[in-house]
C-alpha cells in the first residue's frame, strides 16, 4: 500500500472516492457529491474517470478548514450499489483497527 | 525523580497558551494546514489514519506516580482509555481531537509533562537507560548529563532548525539498555585512566531506509567539555547541511559519505577552532543539576528477606521473579520490569486503569517512581525485596506480570497499518499472533533471550534492523508482505540483521518465525547459546536452508 500521501499524478483504474481527516477531530471523512464531508463511506461521491477524480480532489482540497490531507482512494462497488473500501488501508480507516483491543479487567 | 525549575514551568505554560491560540486560528481557517503542520508537529501532534496522534515526552523515561495518573487521565478524558508506550521514551495517544488538544496539553503541563522535542527536525528528547540511577555498576546517573544536554539544546535556535531530526542517547552502564549505537549521537559514560568521568562519543547511527550502526569518533571527552564537543559535531553537520542538498539528511549519511576518520577530524578541528564559547560546564553547574535528581531514602534491608524465601515455593512467583526482577545497586532492593506484552495484546499499550493502578503500586512499593524503557515496558525502580510477593500478586491481577521480559513474546512493534498513515503493512496483529504461538512460558524459557522487532514500513520505528529477528512490512501488488532478517542486535555489540529469504505474505509470517526458532533450537550447541550467538557462529545459511527447504 504505497502511501497515498505521495500521490502525484492522478490516474485511477477503477471507481474511486476522495477521503481525508476532519480538521477538528481527525475523524475519517469522505467527500460527498454535495461538496461536503461525511463520516459514511456510503455517502461518498464516486468517480470513475481520472478527470472526474482530479476535479473532485481539487474541489475537496479547497476546503482546507473542513478536512486535512484529501486524497483519492479506490472503492469496490457491490451489487445493489453498496460501496466498499477498495484496499486494506481504506478498510481499516472505514472499520477501525484490526486489533482486538484487550482491555484487561 | 527530577524537580523542574521555574524557568521550565514558565516555558511549558507559555507553549500551551501559544498552541491554544494556534489551534483556534487553525479551526477558524485563519491558518491553513500547510501553515499549521509545522506548529502542531512542534507540539507532538501527528495525523494518522483515523485521527490525530499526540506524542508526549517522558524525559529519561522517568515518571512520578502523579504524572502517570495524569497520563491515565488524558487517556480517559480525551482519548479512548489507553495509551501506547513507544521505543523512544514517549507515550502516544491515538485518538485525540485537535479541538481538545490544548486542554490535554494544559492538564499535562500542570504536572510538568510536555510534548516538546517529540517530533520535527530538531533535537529530540535525549533518551537514557531506563535503569539510570539504580543499575548496579553504573558509573553515575546518566540522566544528569541527559538533563544538561537537554537544557542546552531545548529550543536553542541552532538546534530547532536542523537539516533533519536529531537524536541523542546516553548510557552509563556496562550493558547498553539505551541502544546508543542506533542514535545520531551515542554517549557512553566511563572513567579514564585518571579516574575522570567523561564520554566515549559515537556518531552516525540510525535506522530507516539506510541503517547504520554508530561509530566512535572520540574515545574520551571529559564531562565538562561535552556540550562544546556536541556543539562542534552539530556545527560540522550544519555546515554540510547548508552547503549541499545531498547532506540535508541525517548525520548518518554525512558520516558515511565523508568517512568516519574525516568526520572525526573535522569535528576535532572545529572544536579546537571554536575556542571557549562559554559551554564549558563548571563543577557548580553540574552539581546544580545533580541536586535536582532526588533518590529515595533507602532502608537498610537484608539481601534475602524471609518473605522472599517463603514465596520461592510458589512456582508462578519464582518464574516471574527470575524473569522480571533485576538486581538493584542498593542491597535489599530490586528493579521490577512490568511487561506490557500480554499474550495476544498489542505491545506497549496500557489502559488508563492499568496506569492508575501502576501509579498506586509505585506509591506503595517504589517511592512513587516509574520508569519507561525503549522495549515498550514499564519498570518500578526501587522495590524492597520483601515486597516482591505482594507486588507480584497485584501485578498479576492487572495483567502486568507476564513473565516474558526479553523473551520471544517481548516483541517491539510499531503501530503499522492499523494506525499509521505511512505504513505498508500491519505490525500489531503479527505481534499478537506470535505471542499466541509462543504463549507457553516453558517453551519461551527454553528458547531464551530472543528479541523480535516489527516495523510496518522502512521508517523502522519498530527497530526491525536490530531485532534478533526483524520483520519489515512491504507491499507487493497491494498485498501485505514481510521481509525477515536475523542476527541483528541493539546492545553494545549492535549489528544489523541479514535478510533470510524472499518476503512472505501476512498469513505465513508466524509459521516462518516458528520455523526459524525451531532451526535455532536444533542448531544451537548448548542451551545457553542465545539465538543471536548461534546466528553469529553459523551465519544465516544453515537457518535459511532449514526454513526455506520446504517452502
Ligand atoms: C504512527 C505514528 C508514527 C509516525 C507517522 C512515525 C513516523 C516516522 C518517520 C517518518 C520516521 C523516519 C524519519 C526519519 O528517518 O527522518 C520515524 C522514525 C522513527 N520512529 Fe516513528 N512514527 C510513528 C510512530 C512511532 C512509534 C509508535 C514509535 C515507537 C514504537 C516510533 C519510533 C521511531 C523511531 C525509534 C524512529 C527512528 C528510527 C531511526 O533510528 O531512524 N515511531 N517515524
Ligand atoms: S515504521 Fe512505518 S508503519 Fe511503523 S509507525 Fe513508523 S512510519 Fe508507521
Amino acid at each position: 500500500m504505497t502511501s497515498p500521501l505521495e500521490q502525484k499524478k492522478i490516474r485511477i483504474t477503477g471507481p474511486s472516492m476522495v477521503t481525508a481527516n476532519r480538521t477538528w477531530d481527525g475523524a475519517v471523512v469522505y467527500r460527498t457529491a454535495r461538496q461536503g464531508w461525511s463520516t459514511e463511506l456510503a455517502d461518498s461521491a464516486i468517480v470513475t474517470t481520472s478527470d472526474e477524480a482530479r476535479a473532485l480532489l481539487a474541489e475537496a482540497t479547497a476546503d482546507d478548514v473542513g478536512a486535512v490531507g484529501p486524497y483519492i482512494a479506490p472503492v469496490e462497488l457491490k451489487d445493489g450499489g453498496k460501496v466498499k473500501p477498495g484496499n486494506l488501508r481504506e478498510h481499516i480507516r472505514a472499520k477501525g483497527v484490526t486489533i482486538d483491543l484487550q482491555v484487561p479487567a | 525523580m527530577y524537580a523542574y525549575d521555574e524557568l521550565d514551568r514558565t516555558l511549558i505554560n507559555e507553549r500551551v497558551s501559544e498552541f491554544r491560540d494556534q489551534v483556534k486560528r487553525r479551526l477558524s481557517g485563519e491558518l491553513t494546514e500547510d501553515e499549521f503542520k509545522i506548529l502542531r508537529l512542534q507540539n507532538g501532534v501527528y495525523l494518522q489514519l483515523h485521527a490525530y496522534m499526540f506524542r508526549v515526552a517522558i524525559p529519561y523515561g522517568t515518571l512520578s506516580s502523579k504524572q502517570l495518573r495524569r497520563l491515565a487521565h488524558v487517556a480517559r478524558r480525551y482519548d479512548r482509555g489507553y495509551g501506547h508506550f513507544t521505543t523512544r521514551q514517549n507515550i502516544q495517544f491515538n485518538w485525540i481531537k485537535l479541538a481538545e488538544l490544548p486542554d490535554a496539553l494544559a492538564d499535562l503541563a500542570e504536572v510538568g509533562i510536555h510534548a516538546m522535542q517529540t517530533s520535527g527536525n530538531n533535537m529530540r528528547n535525549v533518551t537514557s537507560d531506563q535503569w539510570a540511577g539504580v543499575a548496579p555498576g553504573e558509573i553515575e546517573d546518566p540522566r544528569i548529563w541527559s538533563e544538561l544536554i537537554r537544557q542546552h539544546t531545548t529550543l536553542h535556535p541552532e538546534f530547532s532548525f536542523l537539516p533533519r531530526k536529531f537524536k541523542i542517547a546516553i548510557t552509563a552502564a556496562e550493558h547498553d539498555r539505551a541502544a546508543i549505537k542506533i542514535h545520531d549521537i551515542g554517549l557512553r559514560l566511563h572513567k579514564n585512566a585518571d579516574g575522570e568521568t567523561g564520554f566515549e562519543v559515537l556518531v552516525g547511527g540510525g535506522l530507516g531506509r539506510t541503517p547504520f550502526i554508530a561509530k566512535t569518533i572520540k574515545p574520551f571527552v571529559s564531562g565538562r567539555d561535552i556540550l562544546s564537543y556536541i556543539e562542534a559535531i552539530l556545527r560540522v553537520y550544519n555546515q554540510y547541511g547548508r552547503r549541499d542538498n545531498i547532506y540535508k539528511a541525517r548525520i548518518k549519511i554525512l558520516v558515511h559519505e565523508l568517512g568516519i576518520e574525516k568526520f572525526a577530524k573535522e569535528v576535532e578541528e572545529e572544536w579546537k577552532a571554536m575556542g571557549d564559547v562559554g559551554l564549558t560546564l563548571d563543577h557548580a553547574a553540574i552539581e546544580e543539576v545533580r541536586s535536582r535528581f532526588s533518590y529515595p531514602a533507602y532502608e537498610k534491608l537484608p539481601h534475602m528477606p524471609d518473605e522472599l524465601k517463603q514465596a520461592a515455593h510458589d512456582p508462578l512467583f519464582e518464574r516471574w521473579r527470575k524473569n522480571s526482577v533485576s538486581a538493584h545497586k542498593v542491597q535489599g532492593y530490586s528493579i521490577v520490569t512490568l511487561s506490557l506484552k500480554p499474550v495476544g495484546g498489542p505491545p506497549g499499550d496500557a489502559t488508563a486503569e492499568q496506569m492508575d493502578a501502576v501509579a498506586d503500586l509505585a506509591d506503595k512499593y517504589s517511592f512513587g517512581e516509574i520508569r519507561v524503557g525503549h522495549e515498550q515496558n514499564l519498570a518500578l525502580p526501587h522495590v524492597a525485596k520483601r515486597d516482591l510477593p505482594q507486588l507480584f500478586k497485584a501485578l498479576d491481577r492487572l495483567g502486568l506480570a507476564t513473565p516474558n521480559v526479553n523473551l520471544v513474546t517481548d516483541i517491539i512493534a510499531c503501530p503499522g497499518l492499523d494506525y499509521c498513515s505511512l505504513a505498508n503493512a500491519r505490525s500489531i496483529p503479527i505481534a499478537q499472533e506470535l505471542t499466541r504461538r509462543f504463549a507457553n512460558h516453558d517453551t519461551a524459557d527454553l528458547i531464551g533471550r530472543l528479541h523480535i522487532n516489527i516495523s510496518g514500513c522502512i521508517n523502522a520505528c519498530g527497530h526491525h534492523h536490530v531485532g534478533h529477528i526483524g520483520i519489515l512490512g512491504v507491499e507487493k501488488n497491494g498485498e501485505e508482505f514481510y521481509q525477515i532478517t536475523i542476527g541483528g542486535r541493539a546492545d553494545e555489540n549492535a549489528q544489523l540483521g541479514t535478510l533470510i529469504g524472499p518476503a512472505v505474505p501476512y498469513a505465513e509470517v508466524a509459521d516462518v518465525i516458528e520455523d526459524i526458532v525451531e532451526a535455532y533450537l536444533a542448531l544451537r550447541d548448548r542451551p545457553e547459546e542465545l539465538f543471536v550467538d548461534t546466528v553469529k557462529r553459523l551465519g544465516v545459511e544453515p537457518i535459511r536452508e532449514r526454513v526455506y527447504a520446504t517452502r
